[in-house]
C-alpha cells in the first residue's frame, strides 16, 4: 500500500490526522440521515405510488395532491416548517434529526412514488389481466405478481433518487445538525484550508453515495435474475423517464 | 333440447348429435338456468358501439366457437365475461347469477360490488393469445399460485394437482423450469394448465394458437381436444383453426359488427353456410 502522503496533498493527511474524529461524527450523521431518510422515502414512495394507480379516484387525487405539494415546494422550507413552526404550533417538541429524516423522506418519497407508479404501469397489461382471470384479490395481485416485476423496473430510478438523497442530506446544515457538511464548514471557519476540507467532504459523500448505489444495484441484479430475463432497456428507461417527467 | 351435451357424466358425445334441430335458444338445467346468458348486452368504447343489445345463451357443458371478421366483437365478448371490460348496458348471468350488474327490486340496473363479482368470476377461467405466464415464478408456481392464494389450497395439495395437470399437458418434466425457457407452444400449454387448476366451470379461449409458430399449434390444440373430451367444462372459443372448431364445438356463432348473423352446428355452418357474409368469410379463411 502506497504511503497516503505520496498521493494526497500534505494538508489532507494532516487534516485527517487532526480532525478524523470530528469528520467521522459528521459522516455518521450524514449516514443516519441517508439510511433513515431513505427508508422513510421508500415507504412513502410505495404508499403514494400504489395510491396513484388505485381504482378509486379519491385515492388517486389525494396521492396526486401530496406528491405535487412535496415536489412543488422547497425542501428547505419544508424542513424549516417542521423544525421551527411545528414545535411552536404543537406539543411534539423539537427533534431536529427526526424532522430532517421526515422532510427528506416525504420529499424524496414524493419523487420516488412517480418511479413506483411508472414501474407498476410498465408491467404489461396482460399480466394484470391474467391476475384478474385467476380471481386474485388486489393484495395477491400486487404482492405476488405485479410487485416482483415492477421491483426490477423501479430499482434504477430509486437508485438515482437515493444518490440524490445522500447528497441532499446536506440541508441538515440549515438547521444546525452536525452532519458532514456542517462539521466541514466549522473546520473551515476554525482555520483549516477550505480546499482541503471540502475535498475530503467530496470524497466522503462520493463514497457514501457509491455504497448505497452499489447496494441497490445488487438488489436490481437479483430482481432481474429472478425474472429470468434482463428487463428490456426500453422498459427501464420508460420507468425512469416517467420518474423525472 | 339435446341433453347429451348438457348433463350427465363424461364428455358430450358429438357423434350423438342429431343434424336436426340446431340449438339456438337457451339450454337449461333442472333449475332452468343456462351456464352463460347474455341479456341485452351493450358495449361501447367511447363513441364506437361494439355490441348493441346482444342476446345469447350457452348451455352447461356446451362448447361454442365464435367466428367472424376482425373487429366484430369476439374478443370483447370474452373479455366482458372475464370482467376485463365493463358492460355499457345489459346483463351477463352465470348459472343464473348476475356477474357484474343486477336488477334491483325496482327493476333498475345496478352495478355489483367487487366482492360480489369476484365470487361469480371464480367460475370462469381464460387463456390468452399471449400466454401471459408470470416471469417471476417457475412453471409449477405459475400453476399453484392462484389455487394456493385464491382457493386456499395447501401448498402440497396445489403442487400435486399441478403436477397432474402438467403431465396432462405433456410437460411433467418441466415443472421447476423458468417459463422463458419454454417454447411458445409449451408456454401456452402451461397457461392452459394454470387456468384449469382453478377448476373453472367456464373456459374462455381467445385465439390461443394465433401467436404460435405453425409447427407448435398442433400440440396446443391436442391438449384442448383432451380437455374437451375428458371434462364437461363449458367453453367459449375464438379460433381460426376451423378443423379444430369443427371437431370440438357443439355450435358455431358467426358475428358481424357485434351481431350474431348466423349460428349452427359446425358441420352445417362450415359445409352449408346460409348467410352471404358467412359464405364470404369462410371462403376467405378456409
Ligand atoms: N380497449 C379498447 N378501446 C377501444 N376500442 C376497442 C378496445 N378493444 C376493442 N375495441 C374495438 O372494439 C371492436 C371489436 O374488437 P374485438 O372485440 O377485439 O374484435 P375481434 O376480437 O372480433 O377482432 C373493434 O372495433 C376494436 O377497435
Ligand atoms: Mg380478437
Amino acid at each position: 500500500m502506497p504511503d497516503l502522503s505520496s498521493i494526497a496533498p500534505a494538508g489532507v493527511v494532516e487534516t485527517l490526522q487532526d480532525h478524523w474524529h470530528t469528520l467521522l461524527d459528521g459522516l455518521k450523521v450524514t449516514l443516519e440521515l441517508s439510511v433513515f431518510g431513505g427508508a422513510v422515502a421508500f415507504v412513502v414512495a410505495v404508499v403514494l405510488g400504489l395510491a396513484a394507480i388505485s381504482r378509486l379516484a379519491v385515492v388517486r387525487t389525494v396521492s396526486r395532491i401530496i406528491v405535487e405539494f412535496f415536489r412543488g415546494t422547497s425542501l428547505v422550507v419544508q424542513l424549516f416548517v417542521l423544525v421551527y413552526v411545528l414545535p411552536q404550533a404543537t406539543s411534539v417538541g423539537s427533534h431536529p434529526l427526526l424532522f430532517c429524516v421526515i422532510a427528506l423522506g416525504l420529499n424524496y418519497g414524493a419523487y420516488g412514488s412517480e418511479v413506483v407508479r411508472g414501474s407498476l404501469n410498465a408491467v404489461p397489461p396482460g399480466q394484470w389481466e391474467t391476475t384478474t382471470a385467476l380471481s386474485m384479490s388486489w393484495l395477491t395481485k400486487i404482492r405476488r405478481v405485479i410487485w416482483p416485476q415492477a421491483w426490477a423496473l423501479m430499482l434504477p430510478g430509486l437508485n438515482n433518487l437515493m444518490v440524490m438523497l445522500v447528497k441532499g442530506t446536506a440541508i441538515a446544515l440549515f438547521i444546525g445538525l452536525p452532519d458532514l457538511t456542517s462539521v466541514g464548514d466549522d473546520l473551515r471557519k476554525s482555520g483549516v484550508d477550505a480546499w482541503t476540507v471540502y475535498g475530503i467532504s467530496f470524497v466522503l459523500y462520493y463514497l457514501a453515495a457509491l455504497a448505497f448505489s452499489a447496494f441497490l444495484r445488487h438488489l436490481e441484479v437479483r430482481a432481474q435474475r429472478r425474472l429470468g430475463i434482463r428487463p428490456s432497456k426500453v422498459k427501464t428507461a420508460q420507468a425512469t423517464a416517467e420518474a423525472v417527467a | 333440447m339435446p341433453t347429451d351435451k348438457t348433463d350427465g357424466a363424461g364428455a358430450p358425445d358429438l357423434s350423438k348429435q342429431s343434424g336436426a334441430a340446431v340449438q339456438t335458444g337457451p339450454d337449461f338445467d333442472g333449475n332452468g338456468r343456462p351456464r352463460i346468458a347474455f341479456e341485452d348486452v351493450s358495449k361501447q368504447f367511447g363513441k364506437n358501439v361494439v355490441l348493441n343489445d346482444l342476446n345469447f345463451n350457452v348451455a352447461k357443458g356446451e362448447r361454442v366457437t365464435l367466428i367472424g371478421p376482425s373487429g366484430s366483437g369476439k374478443t370483447t365478448i370474452l373479455r366482458l365475461l372475464m370482467t376485463l371490460e365493463e358492460l355499457s348496458g345489459g346483463f351477463i348471468y352465470v348459472d343464473g347469477d348476475p356477474l357484474t350488474h343486477r336488477k334491483n327490486d325496482a327493476g333498475k340496473r345496478v352495478a355489483m360490488k367487487p366482492k360480489e363479482i369476484s365470487v361469480i368470476r371464480k367460475r370462469i377461467g381464460m387463456v390468452f393469445q399471449q400466454f401471459n405466464l408470470f416471469p417471476n415464478m417457475s412453471v409449477i408456481e405459475n400453476i399453484t399460485e392462484a389455487p394456493i392464494h385464491v382457493l386456499g389450497q395447501s401448498k402440497d395439495e396445489a403442487r400435486e394437482k399441478a403436477k397432474k395437470l402438467l403431465d396432462q399437458v405433456g410437460l411433467g418434466d418441466r415443472a421447476e423450469e423458468h417459463p422463458t425457457r419454454l417454447s411458445g407452444g409449451q408456454q401456452q400449454r402451461v397457461a392452459i394448465a394454470r387456468a384449469l387448476a382453478m377448476e373453472p366451470e367456464i373456459l374462455l379461449l381467445d385465439e390461443v394458437t394465433s401467436a404460435l409458430d405453425p409447427e407448435l399449434v398442433g400440440d396446443v390444440l391436442g391438449v384442448l381436444r383432451d380437455v374437451a373430451n375428458s371434462t364437461d367444462i363449458t367453453m367459449l372459443l375464438v379460433t381460426h383453426e376451423m378443423q379444430f372448431a369443427r371437431d370440438v364445438s357443439h355450435r358455431v356463432m358467426m358475428f358481424d359488427a357485434g351481431h350474431i348473423i348466423e349460428e349452427a352446428e359446425p358441420d352445417a355452418m362450415f359445409s352449408d353456410p346460409q348467410h352471404e357474409r358467412t359464405k364470404k368469410f369462410l371462403q376467405a379463411i378456409l
